[in-house]
């Protein structure tokens, strides 16, 4: 009944529109003699000013006083160049689209139709087109240069002392791997060694592997660069984080890297913003199905000294999970009970067998 | 001056007159299997604008979620079934088919079939003076490729496992693995298929485009008396002949992916508890195949809406388009560009940061002739005695859609910058603005200008400027908060951000966009009941309802099959003779010989009347007369 009662309204609307449209027409056609060609031709000349000047006037109204809700603080060393990069190109491009705006629409106020006049003819001149190729291109060059130089800079490999952290995406959650306090290295990993629990498809014939432990949160140290080796198990994905101006996709069956410094830790950070219950998050920007909006990770940036700690506090994935030490290859499974801190005397039968072997690793 | 090469074309065609059919033939061969270009055109007008009501419908749907996320919508239930949730929400998936959908159907469907399709086929025979394309059939092959190719995609929207749904880009895996979705069933299946239709269509038509422009131009157009329309239609051929079959086949390489177990874009996968056995391959090849078309594929989509500007704002302001040669040579050298630049949309994807170097530099130099663009326009505009008819303010408009959106493509475009801005709302404002609204209102501006000799009626003028301001507002309410967002660093085709406390904000900000889109979306429906109750009831429309000096407007008033009663006017000037000093009005057909206007000719043109007389088009200019 509602429905009803809502559509006829409707069509009632429609239909006094559709009459004072007609009733406009019929008035038009009586008048229109009288009033001349291009009659309330001016009132758009009017109108693009106060659309004009009201634009202008609200972007820079909004840009001014809503400056903080809309710029992320940044907290990576490439981050502060980027934006500043980013903000150069913001007032070369204000000033410019500000200028041809305002000339446009002046331009359109300017010369509306006035029967008495007569445009000029004007069809080209080639000192107004070179100028107008020439200082554009200027300026793009410069951008461009800059801008290369810190990709460059961005891109260029990691240093050997970088902290190595692997982050996998798959639908719809992140996990990360940290090569392990003892060797530093991150096992060799083959999708097809995927399964419940061996979520990492971790090759556990590769004795780097054995320290290697799972996180469900993102550590990082502060002040020290970080190399994030990215891959995906089942379809795109992409690293995005916001405060580190970070993005990087996520890709089946290669590895992806992006390295950065952080420069301010959550604590730093929280007390930056005010916020006590500030947050580091990571996000992923690449469509990867329907919880793709929802592939939130948490992201702690510790003190160098405490991200040390939280990461020997760490248990190594095969300390958790002691059964795939089947998997390990005989000679090799003292090595990975050292490594990965499962206690010897619990397989006393398995070590007694490798003993002697895992004296010559 | 653009008058030099004066008799080139002068003996090249000999046009009979055996094939004009007044009325001839019946319904099916005049409306529906017709091989005239009007006809043609106009079918691609009324299902272009059949699914840009669907594509905006769609973007109202997610509009929804995204401005009203608590409300609930079970009231869309009837349209949506089980599509909105029992707790009254869109399903998180239509969500993602809702948006890819509404790129696919806006980006080929409406600003590709709708805007090339329908202008190019009814301004290049008309504007050229021919009496139709090279091959009518071939055009009308076009139409109906399409046509099937949209009755496939319009079935897919009406699937159980719903349309492909892996945004408009379908990258793999996640667009060949049906278990990593369900729009990647057969839903994407249809759009594979549907896509090679399209991809047909579009090359039938290019390939008769650009043959017809070559080969077809009346005596004495030469190219450097073509209206800038037809220049911007012929590039815009090109591009689309040389970068569709690209996409042709990266949709190939991805069907045998999907169906016969190749791996071209697949390795290492392990989905739903299995590992699958594809080794090898790499999602970044699709990125690449898929760019080297979807660049090209914005400018296929801008170039025509500029072409219709130029020639709208020069009309309109009467005066000359300013620097025409700029103007050719900017659509030249964005076509160049246009074919290596794709890898900017790739920065952050895994590719060689080397390549991202290249990519910048090229990105950045495609600036330099879309500014000049821009500034042409602009000083067209001075000193002009500007007329704002429905159509010219919808190419004032486009101008300045085309400056908003397309200074933002300088931080795009530059890597180190893109990193942040990479797939967040920055993007989606930037195209949206720039080949979105800009293209979407120079299709606007064409219709409105073009409706006279399309239909012989005028459309009501009141309600076209209505639509204009409603529109104009609307669109720069829906896209510039996005800048902000973007800014911020929001996601795009995210269904929601609250799971974010970094995007926990601005909920405000897309409350207003989403109204301003429903408003936007709202005020088309002016323009509909405008356009079909004009087709009918509009004033008849004089012969030359904007004073326009090209060749369109000495047809008939409702020009028959073969266009012009009796011989194609020849054409002695260029079509810019706005406001000429001298003259007695101020606009001078691209039909009137030097040798009747010697008191507006400028010094070099006096000269070219001794050519006019020696050329044997004297004889037609004296079967006018009688």
């Amino acid at each position: 009944m509602m429905s009803l009662i809502i559509g006829l309204g409707v069509v009632l609307v429609l239909f006094i529109l559709y009459m004072i449209f007609r009733i406009g027409n019929l008035v038009g056609l009586v008048k229109g003699s009288k009033e001349g060609e291009h009659a309330g031709n001016d009132m758009h000349g009017y109108l693009f000013m106060v659309f004009m000047v009201l634009g202008l006037g609200l972007f820079g109204w909004y840009s001014y006083t809503h400056f903080d809700s809309y710029v992320l603080p940044v907290a990576s060393e490439h981050g502060a160049i980027t934006d500043g990069l980013f903000w150069v190109t913001m007032w070369i491009t204000i000033i410019a689209f500000g200028l041809i705006s305002i000339v446009m629409f002046w331009f359109t106020y300017k010369y509306r139709y006035n029967a008495n006049r007569r445009a000029t003819f004007y069809p080209d001149s080639h000192k107004l087109e070179i100028i107008w190729t020439v200082i554009p291109a200027i300026v793009l060059a410069l951008l461009i240069f800059r801008g290369l130089r810190v990709w460059n800079d961005i891109t260029s490999p990691a240093s050997e002392d970088a902290e190595i952290v692997e982050l996998i995406g798959q639908q719809f959650a992140w996990t990360a791997r940290y090569p392990g306090v003892k060797d530093k290295q991150l096992g060799e990993v083959n999708y097809k060694l995927i399964d419940a629990v061996n979520e990492f498809g971790l090759d556990l014939t590769d004795k780097n592997s054995f320290d290697d432990f799972k996180s469900l949160e993102l550590h990082l140290p502060k002040g020290k660069e970080v190399l994030l080796k990215i891959r995906a198990k089942d379809v795109l994905h992409s690293v995005f984080l916001p405060h580190f101006r970070v993005k990087m996709d996520a890709v089946p069956g290669m590895y992806t890297n992006f390295k950065f410094v952080a420069t301010k830790s959550t604590q730093d950070m929280r007390n930056e913003t005010g916020n006590p219950d500030f947050n580091y998050e990571m996000a992923c920007t690449e469509i990867c199905g329907k919880g793709h909006f929802s592939m939130r990770f948490l992201v702690v940036v510790d003190e160098p000294e405490d991200y040390e700690k939280w990461k020997a506090a760490q248990e190594p994935w095969l300390k958790q999970n002691p059964e795939y030490l089947t998997k390990v290859p005989s000679a090799l499974r003292e090595v990975a009970m050292i490594k990965s801190g499962i206690p010897v005397e619990s397989e006393a039968g398995v070590s007694a067998t490798t003993q002697t072997v895992s004296i010559s690793n | 001056m653009a008058t030099v090469d004066l008799h080139t074309q002068a003996d090249v065609h000999h046009h009979d007159d055996h094939d004009h059919e007044h009325g001839h033939g019946n319904f099916w061969t005049n409306y529906i299997f017709s091989q005239d270009h009007k006809v043609i055109a106009k079918q691609f007008l009324i299902t272009g604008m059949f699914w840009a009501l669907i594509g905006g419908t769609m973007s109202v749907l997610f509009r929804l979620q995204l401005g009203f996320p608590d409300a609930d919508l079970t009231w869309l239930k009837p349209l949506l079934g089980e599509w909105i949730t029992p707790q009254g929400k869109i399903d998180t998936e239509f969500y993602l088919a809702l948006v890819t959908m509404h790129g696919t159907i806006m980006v080929f469907f409406v600003l590709t079939a709708g805007l090339s399709g329908t202008f190019s086929n009814f301004l290049i025979p008309l504007q050229i003076g021919a009496r139709d394309m090279a091959s009518g059939f071939m055009n009308m092959l076009s139409y109906w490729f399409f046509f099937l190719s949209g009755v496939i995609m319009f079935i897919s929207i009406f699937l159980s496992t719903g349309p492909a749904s892996g945004g408009w880009t379908i990258y793999p895996p996640l667009s060949a693995l049906p278990q990593a979705m369900s729009g990647s069933g057969l839903g994407m299946t249809l759009w594979l298929v549907a896509m090679a239709l399209f991809i047909v269509s579009s090359l039938l038509g290019g390939i008769n485009y650009i043959t017809t422009i070559i080969n077809m131009r009346t005596n004495g157009m030469s190219f450097s008396r073509l209206p800038l329309t037809i220049w911007a239609f012929f590039f815009t051929a090109i591009i689309g002949l040389l970068s569709f079959p690209v996409l042709f086949a990266a949709a190939l390489l991805l069907i045998f992916d999907r169906s016969m177990g190749t791996s071209f874009y697949l390795s290492d996968i392990y989905i739903n508890g299995e590992a699958l056995p594809n080794q090898g391959g790499s999602p970044i090849l699709f990125q690449h195949l898929f760019w080297f078309l979807g660049h090209p594929e914005v400018y296929i989509v801008i170039l025509p809406s500029l072409g219709i500007t130029s020639e709208i704002i020069a009309t309109n302001s009467r005066k000359p388009i300013f620097g025409y040669k700029a103007m050719v040579g900017s659509i030249l050298f964005i076509t160049i560009l246009s074919f290596v630049v794709w890898a900017h949309h790739m920065f952050v994807t895994g590719m060689n940061p080397f390549l991202g170097s290249i990519f910048t530099l090229l990105t950045l130099i495609i600036a330099v002739p879309s500014a000049v663009k821009i500034f042409n326009y602009v000083t067209t505009l001075w000193k002009g005695n500007i007329i704002f008819t429905p159509a010219m303010l919808f190419s004032i408009g486009l101008v300045s859609f085309f400056l908003s959106g397309g200074i933002t493509g300088i931080f795009l475009g530059n890597s180190a910058v893109d990193i942040q801005l990479h797939d967040t709302y920055f993007v989606v404002a930037h195209f949206h603005l720039v080949m979105g609204a800009a293209s979407f209102f120079g299709m606007l501006a064409g219709v409105y200008h073009w409706f006279p000799k399309m239909f012989g009626r005028m459309m009501d003028d009141r309600l076209g400027k209505i639509h204009f301001w409603f529109s104009f507002v609307g669109v720069y309410l829906v896209f510039f908060p996005m800048h902000y967002i973007g800014i911020a660093g929001f996601p795009r085709r995210y269904y929601s951000w609250t799971n974010f406390e970094t995007f926990n904000s601005f909920a405000d900000l897309n409350m207003l966009v989403s109204v301003a889109a429903i408003l936007t979306l709202a005020a088309q429906f002016i323009f509909l009941f405008n356009f079909f109750y004009s087709m009918f009831r509009g004033k008849a429309a004089p012969a030359n309802p904007w004073k326009s000096n090209a060749l369109e407007w000495t047809t008939p008033r409702n020009p028959g099959h073969g266009n012009w009663v009796g011989e194609i006017p020849t054409v002695y000037r260029w079509p810019y003779d706005y406001s000429k000093p001298g003259a007695k009005d101020d606009y001078i057909p691209q039909t009137v010989p030097y040798s009747e206007t010697p008191e507006s000719n400028l010094p070099h043109e006096n000269d070219l009347i001794k050519l006019e007389m020696e050329d044997k088009n004297a004889i037609v200019v004296d079967d006018k007369k009688h």
